[in-house]
């Protein structure tokens, strides 16, 4: 595994086991997430994806009967957000996620985007205006919304809700931006959008995301972490990984073998 | 191909279509049957609602919502009857609403899913069939000797509570599960408390389903009687509970809740027991008045839960 010296961790994920009730998910994973970089996660499905993302975030004490084991930390303190005494609203207030299928809530767009803002106790009119404008504009909606913030957010497009999920997730400035397989429910042209976006969005985050589409993960993804029934197989550079993977398991997959 | 096979395939088809024809008369049949039960029950109950309007509909006039009950038949009136009913709703409402929704929602979010509660869960669908009157038993022995709080509309309100209580925690519960786990998701991964969940997106987006809920407990409510009679209603008063606002501080007064009361039901059920006819006419109107706001009241539940239907899209 490459360490990148010159790069600053954002995250560090040591020795991460899971396992649902008996069903073991996840083998000791360990790798870095760089700050400012996009890291994506491949491999089959059912490998894990998902469930180390949603380790990233404390998504399973929502869920009994999951069981976790190991640490993520969080860069520059070093909190490991994994800890019992760490609380998982905490977490999620610091990383933020957006879903597969897009799930805006069914209120309007202002408010979809406001919401972070409001669980946080904000009540500043000027403030949380402000905060939508940006972030409905870094995550690209914002020419098309401007002139309907109050209308319902679900009479929007697939792409458009899944970018207003995005520019939810934005508004409170989180460490970390998790994506699972963000286009997957998506048509081409939207999914082009995204990808365009989330490479815009590196300026200023950090991003982890799943992803099964290995296209998107070379064109888009600096780091790529190649999982294979819940081990890390493999983790490098995109250019690496998907040029001369070391592993015969990576290879295997990439160039499509079985998947 | 031989003619053979050909002669052989053809009466096979012919086969078919004998088949086809004798279950499609199967099909025909089961419709006309079902059909004919149909308009039987739908024509048994509109020849049982016309007749009851026809005798009672005349008897409405204005006196008879402000007249007292009366040995005359033709002065007589409803008066106590629809405060008590409508004092009581009032009471009911104000404490199976609130509690009925907490449990549902807690039964629901908050609480784990063990023995423990499945076996509350299963109890609550039981209390939801049991026959009214033994609620009345239950409340006798403890609203009216137990906590001494008499036989008054509090008592009344709090018997009529209890019997639907049930039926709004059931159906919280219904209305909430039909928000998509996807919603819960995305407030809590925007750092939302439970609590916030709750009131932000769960309770918002099922109120169509919760008011649902509730209207139709109130719908039943309204009618019952039994458990009204054995906590000890009156079947004839003459004057109404205590106002409930004063003239002078703190100007809510809360002295109706320990009056007397009747309700419509029993009114209606009084004047039934009556040998005068004049009195079963006087029945029929409070039972039309009866009918007409069930149904108000159940086209209202089904109104909300169209509307939020269509403005509820996931
Ligand atoms: N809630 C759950 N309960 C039990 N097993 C689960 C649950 N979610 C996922 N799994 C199992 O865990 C494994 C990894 O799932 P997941 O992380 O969703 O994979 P991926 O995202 O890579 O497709 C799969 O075998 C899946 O069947
Ligand atoms: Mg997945």
């Amino acid at each position: 595994m490459t360490t990148n010296t010159n790069l600053n961790l954002r995250a560090e994920v040591k020795d991460l086991s899971f396992s649902y009730g008996p069903k073991k998910v996840l083998n000791r994973v360990s790798m870095p997430i760089y700050e400012n970089r996009i890291t994506a996660l491949i491999g089959p499905s059912g490998c894990g994806k998902t469930t180390l993302l949603r380790c990233f975030n404390r998504m399973h004490d929502l869920y009994a009967a999951t069981n976790y084991d190991g640490e993520i930390l969080l860069h520059p303190e070093k909190r490991n957000v994994l800890a019992r005494d760490v609380d998982p609203m905490e977490v999620r207030m610091r990383i933020g996620m957006v879903f597969q299928k897009p799930n805006p809530f069914p209120k309007s767009i202002f408010e979809n985007v406001a919401y972070g803002l409001r669980v946080r106790g904000v009540r500043k009119r000027s403030f949380i205006e402000d905060r939508v404008e940006k972030s409905l504009q870094q995550a690209g909606l914002w020419s098309e919304v401007k002139d309907r913030l109050p209308s319902p957010a679900t009479a929007l497009s697939g792409g458009q809700q899944q970018r207003l999920c995005i520019a939810r997730a934005l508004a409170t400035e989180p460490e970390i931006l998790l994506l699972d397989e963000p286009t997957s429910a998506l048509d081409p042209i939207s999914t082009t959008h995204i990808e365009e976006l989330i490479t815009e969005l590196k300026k200023d985050w950090t991003i982890v995301i799943v992803t099964h589409n290995l296209h998107q993960a070379s064109r888009t993804a600096d780091y790529t972490a190649f999982m294979y029934l819940g081990d890390l197989i493999e983790f490098d550079t995109s250019d690496k990984l998907f040029t001369t993977p070391r592993d015969p398991r990576t290879e295997n997959y990439i160039t499509g073998r079985f998947g | 191909m031989s003619t053979a096979v050909l002669q052989s395939e053809r009466a096979q088809v012919l086969d078919m279509r004998a088949n086809i024809r004798r279950r499609q008369w199967v099909d025909l049949a089961f419709g006309v049957a079902g059909l004919l039960a149909l308009l039987f029950a739908l024509l048994t109950l509109l020849a049982l609602i016309i007749d009851l309007a026809m005798t009672g509909v005349p008897r409405l006039s204005w006196e008879f919502f402000t007249n007292f009950p009366s040995r005359f038949p033709e002065r007589a009136g409803i008066l106590s009857a629809w405060v008590g009913s409508f004092a009581i709703m009032i009471t009911t409402a104000c404490c199976a609403i609130p509690l009925g929704i907490a449990a549902g929602v807690y039964l629901e979010e908050y609480a784990s899913k063990n023995w423990l509660t499945g076996l509350i869960e299963l109890n609550i669908i039981n209390l939801a069939g049991i026959p009214s009157i033994t609620f009345g038993l239950m409340a006798l022995g403890l609203f009216v000797y137990q906590f001494q709080l008499g036989q008054s509309i509090l008592t009344a309100g709090l018997t009529l509570g209890l019997l639907v209580l049930p039926i709004i925690i059931v159906t919280t519960r219904e209305a909430i599960r039909t928000v998509p786990n996807s919603i819960r998701e995305a407030a809590y991964a925007l750092g939302a408390s439970r609590w916030q969940m709750v009131w932000d997106h769960l309770l918002p987006y099922s109120s169509g389903g919760i008011l649902t809920g509730v209207i139709i407990s109130l719908s039943r409510a309204i009618g019952e009687t039994a458990p009204l009679i054995t906590v000890g209603a009156l079947t004839f008063i003459a004057f109404l509970p205590h106002p409930p606002v004063m003239a002078e501080f703190p100007f809510l007064s809360f002295q109706w809740l320990k009056d007397p009361f009747t309700v419509m039901p029993i009114q209606m059920f009084n004047w039934v027991s009556r040998p005068q006819p004049e009195f079963h006419v006087n029945a029929a109107a409070t039972g039309v008045i009866l009918l007409v706001m069930t149904l108000v009241m159940n086209g209202i539940a089904i109104w909300i839960r169209y509307r939020f239907r269509q403005r509820l899209k996931w």
